[in-house]
């Protein structure tokens, strides 16, 4: 009975979504996409988003999604490892690293054997991501992060941390990652964690705490009460061009929170390529664009190869953040 | 003003908002009345379509959802004790005491009632001060949420009558042991899920309500089938249907009303409530209002006590605007989505808002009367057909209710497992049910409890772990020297007694 629901229900989305017909044959023409949460969140958003331009622009005849939630997206990550479905793509984010290193309970095997990582399935591209940003409210003394870290060298204690999750989350290591590039502790600078990023903001511009550490998107609806004085991209972004980055103020610190898509283990070379390509050149057209307009995204395209090594290099960054943070 | 009243009105008339708003409010009171189903879902799937629209047409579409689904929610509640929504979980408290006493009708009226004042009278307060209310929402720190919970604890005494005091406390204990496990809020250790990922994020509100509330009295009610007591009842038709209040209904739910739209308003502002704590908060002080005869009642059909929560709940609603449109602080996953939706318009929410777009501002809180006047005329007819649910035989009526039980749970998580986890719950919360213990305090012990939890040990991090945070500011020390009152006058009364 639920699995004809669930079919029911991924029939609806699908001909919501399959608003344009499109002619032309591929070899891939539709694509099942597995979500790890509930509907309206990051990884659903990234997949109903992606679907829906990738039908659009005419890349898939058809695009289906199914939420699955369960173990912080452990439950979606093990579907998607035992059955190992057909034409089927699992959106992920950061969290797939931190957790493996962790060992958070929903990312470790039955029976407890080991931990489940981005290599127990196939990374295919990250495609959208959001940087890290440091804020202040608009009235605080602090006018860059180097007033933050000379506050901080003077009393730890005079510096608190907000941020929308918990300790050893991405929200957490963003602004430990300032702190140790800045020559701190990061062990001894107090976070103060809650339980989404709407309410550390709320936290932050209570007064509770000094500064907020969290993602660019979180802070973007607010920057009429925050001052967000550092971020962690390369170079400024289109998005907010008064923002400056940690890197032009001395402190190199680079970090994406990316969100891309695995296949099931297994899945053939040429398979993962070609919804590889697809996923690349749909960034290109108009269908993209507004989809990516609508959700405020960052295009940080990058490939399968490009995608295996970045996540070995922020597996072993974090890992060893962490280790220094005491969390693992 | 006048000039931002008038550039709303003109904007929320137009017939492609007005045709909007009826959308909204009709989606919201089918997704509201399903259980399971919520605004959140609702409004997510609903962005794709807006886009497209001007800002403020989308604006007007999701917020009708929103407040179309706390007004529907109570239908469910009251008719099948199976919430439709979070938010109206206190509703069925009362609400299904009193369809259980064939005024079904007149329950789902005093609802929509107490909704529509609600809706109205807390889209006023957004007119004339949202602003200025930015400032509360920011006033409150964790201390002080704290003890708001702490407050919202002391109405588990509107339960604990008439020596079910000890029963009423286990349950208390029972709701905050079972808010604890899964991931704690605070590091990312996981607590008390026996190594089973399933249950590493917790145990949901929703699937924990319909446990204890809609399945297990459908249980019960098949247990006692052959209980005399309950095989005699015959409710006539055309009592359950009548919707016509007299006076003394009438006088009682229009002294809740005001009371509640404050607070359930003030709460609302908060971005650390919403419209669940505030409903809870309403039906507990509601109970320190009313005289000692009708404190009795409370739990057991009251039209108090089903008045409060309805009107706060849909206060919340409005008030959670304040934080969202003046701030960009989202209070509430429903309120996370719809500012997603506004940058996604190309919208900055702030107080700059007023000059920037000041017709997306008016426009929405112009229509939030257009849409409650809409839901009253929406649900007030259907009333004596809907109660009617309550007259269709048993044999029919319990395999529904335990089929929209499951489904519901199903659609929230995808995940078999919530289903197992929700049965399990429900039997032993039948068995707790026979020998007489109390369901609601566990509920509220359980939303607060997390909470509680929470805001107290962040407010332990930031004050460096003294408890001086309990006093050190002025509005954590009055919410708590009045809890303290609360509970002192209380044990004074039965102590005379």
């Amino acid at each position: 009975m639920f699995k004809t629901i669930k079919t029911i229900i991924s029939a609806l989305f699908a001909s919501i979504l399959l608003l344009s017909t499109t002619t032309g044959s591929f070899a891939i023409d539709k694509l099942h996409f597995v979500i790890g949460g509930g509907a309206g969140g990051g990884w659903d958003g990234t997949a109903r988003g992606t679907g829906e331009a990738l039908t659009k622009a005419g890349f898939l005849k058809s695009a289906s999604f199914e939420n699955m939630s369960g173990g912080g997206g452990g439950k979606a990550l093990a579907f998607m490892i035992n059955t190992k479905p057909e034409n089927t793509i699992l959106v992920q984010s950061t969290p797939l690293v931190l957790r493996s290193i962790t060992r958070h309970k929903g990312y470790v095997k039955d029976g407890g054997s080991g931990v489940i990582s981005y290599k127990d399935v196939v990374p295919i591209a990250g495609v959208i991501g959001d940087y890290g940003a440091i804020a202040v409210a608009k009235n605080s003394p602090f006018k860059n992060f180097k007033d933050v870290v000379a506050a901080y060298k003077k009393d730890p204690s005079s510096v608190k941390m907000a941020g929308g999750s918990v300790r050893g989350s991405m929200d957490h290591l963003i602004g430990a990652l300032a702190f140790q590039e800045a020559g701190a502790d990061p062990n001894k600078v107090i976070y103060v964690p809650y339980d989404a990023g709407g309410k550390a903001l709320a936290g932050l511009l209570s007064g509770e705490t000094q500064i907020l550490s969290t993602g660019l998107g979180e802070v973007m609806g607010a920057r009429d009460q925050v001052r967000i004085i550092g971020i962690t991209a390369p170079k400024r972004v289109s998005d907010a061009p008064e923002v400056p980055t940690l890197k032009e103020q001395g402190f190199d610190v680079q970090f994406v929170n990316w969100r891309g898509f695995f296949g099931p283990p297994g899945m053939s070379g040429s398979m993962k390529k070609e919804i590889a390509k697809m996923l690349g050149d749909v960034q290109k057209t108009p269908e993209w664009e507004a989809v990516r307009k609508r959700n405020a995204w960052v295009n940080i395209y990058n490939p399968d190869k490009k995608f295996v090594k970045f996540l070995e290099k922020q597996t072993e960054e974090m890992t060893a953040l962490m280790k220094k943070l005491g969390v693992i | 003003m006048i000039e931002g009243i008038l550039i709303g009105l003109q904007t929320a008339l137009s017939f492609k908002n007005i045709l909007m708003v009826m959308m909204g409010c009709f989606f919201g009171t089918i997704i509201g009345m399903l259980p399971g189903l919520g605004p959140m879902t609702a409004i997510a799937l609903m962005i794709p379509i807006t886009y497209g629209f001007e800002p403020s047409t989308g604006l007007i579409l999701m917020a009708g959802v929103y407040y179309g689904a706390v007004f529907g929610g109570s239908t469910s509640s009251i008719l099948i004790n199976a919430p439709g929504v979070p938010g109206t979980v206190a509703t069925a408290f009362d609400g299904y005491p009193m369809a259980q006493q064939g005024k079904a009708g007149k329950a789902l009226a005093i609802a929509a009632y107490s909704s529509f004042a609600g809706g109205t009278i807390s889209a006023i307060f957004l007119l004339f001060a949202a602003p200025s209310l930015s400032k509360i929402s920011l006033a409150f720190r964790s201390p002080d949420y704290f003890a708001l919970m702490v407050l919202g604890l002391t109405a588990v005494s509107a339960f604990s009558s008439k020596g079910q005091f000890l029963k009423a406390m286990m349950m208390v204990i029972l709701g905050l042991m079972l808010a604890t496990v899964g991931q704690d809020s605070l590091s990312d250790i996981t607590r008390f899920t026996f190594n089973n990922m399933n249950l590493t994020d917790g145990i949901s509100f929703v699937l924990i309500v319909m446990a204890t509330f809609a399945m297990s009295e459908a249980l019960t009610i098949i247990l006692k089938a052959k209980d005399p007591s309950r095989a005699t009842e015959q409710i006539s038709l055309s009592q359950l249907g009548s919707i016509k209040l007299d006076k003394d209904e009438r006088n009682k739910m229009l002294k809740s009303i005001p009371r509640s739209s404050v607070l359930g308003f003030l709460i609302g502002v908060l971005p650390g409530a919403g419209a669940t704590i505030a409903s809870f908060l309403a039906y507990g002080m509601e109970r320190n209002y009313v005289n000692e005869e009708e404190k009795q009642k409370f739990g057991k059909g009251s039209v108090h006590g089903l008045a409060a929560p309805e009107t706060a709940n849909n206060a919340a609603c409005s008030g959670s605007f304040v934080p969202l449109l003046t701030l960009g602080i989202p209070g509430s996953g429903t309120t996370a989505v719809m500012l997603g939706a506004l940058l996604g318009f190309g919208i900055q929410p702030g107080p700059r808002l007023y000059m920037t777009n000041p017709e997306i501002f008016w426009s929405v809180i112009m229509s939030m009367y257009i849409g409650m006047v809409i839901l009253l005329i929406l649900n007030l007819p259907l009333i004596p057909y809907i109660a009617r649910v309550l007259a269709t035989p048993r044999n029919f009526l319990i395999p529904l209710i335990l089929f929209f039980s499951v489904t519901g749970i199903y659609l929230m998580s995808f995940n078999n497992f919530d289903i197992y986890l929700m049965i399990g719950i429900a039997v032993v919360a039948t068995f707790l049910r026979l020998y007489n213990f109390p369901m609601p305090p566990l509920i509220l012990a359980f939303v607060l409890g997390g909470l509680m939890e929470e805001n107290l040990r962040r407010s332990l991090l930031i004050s460096d772990g003294s408890f001086n945070f309990l006093w050190d500011r002025p509005l954590t020390a009055i919410i708590l020297v009045f809890t303290i009152s609360i509970i002192s006058w209380q044990a004074y009364k039965s102590f005379k007694k």
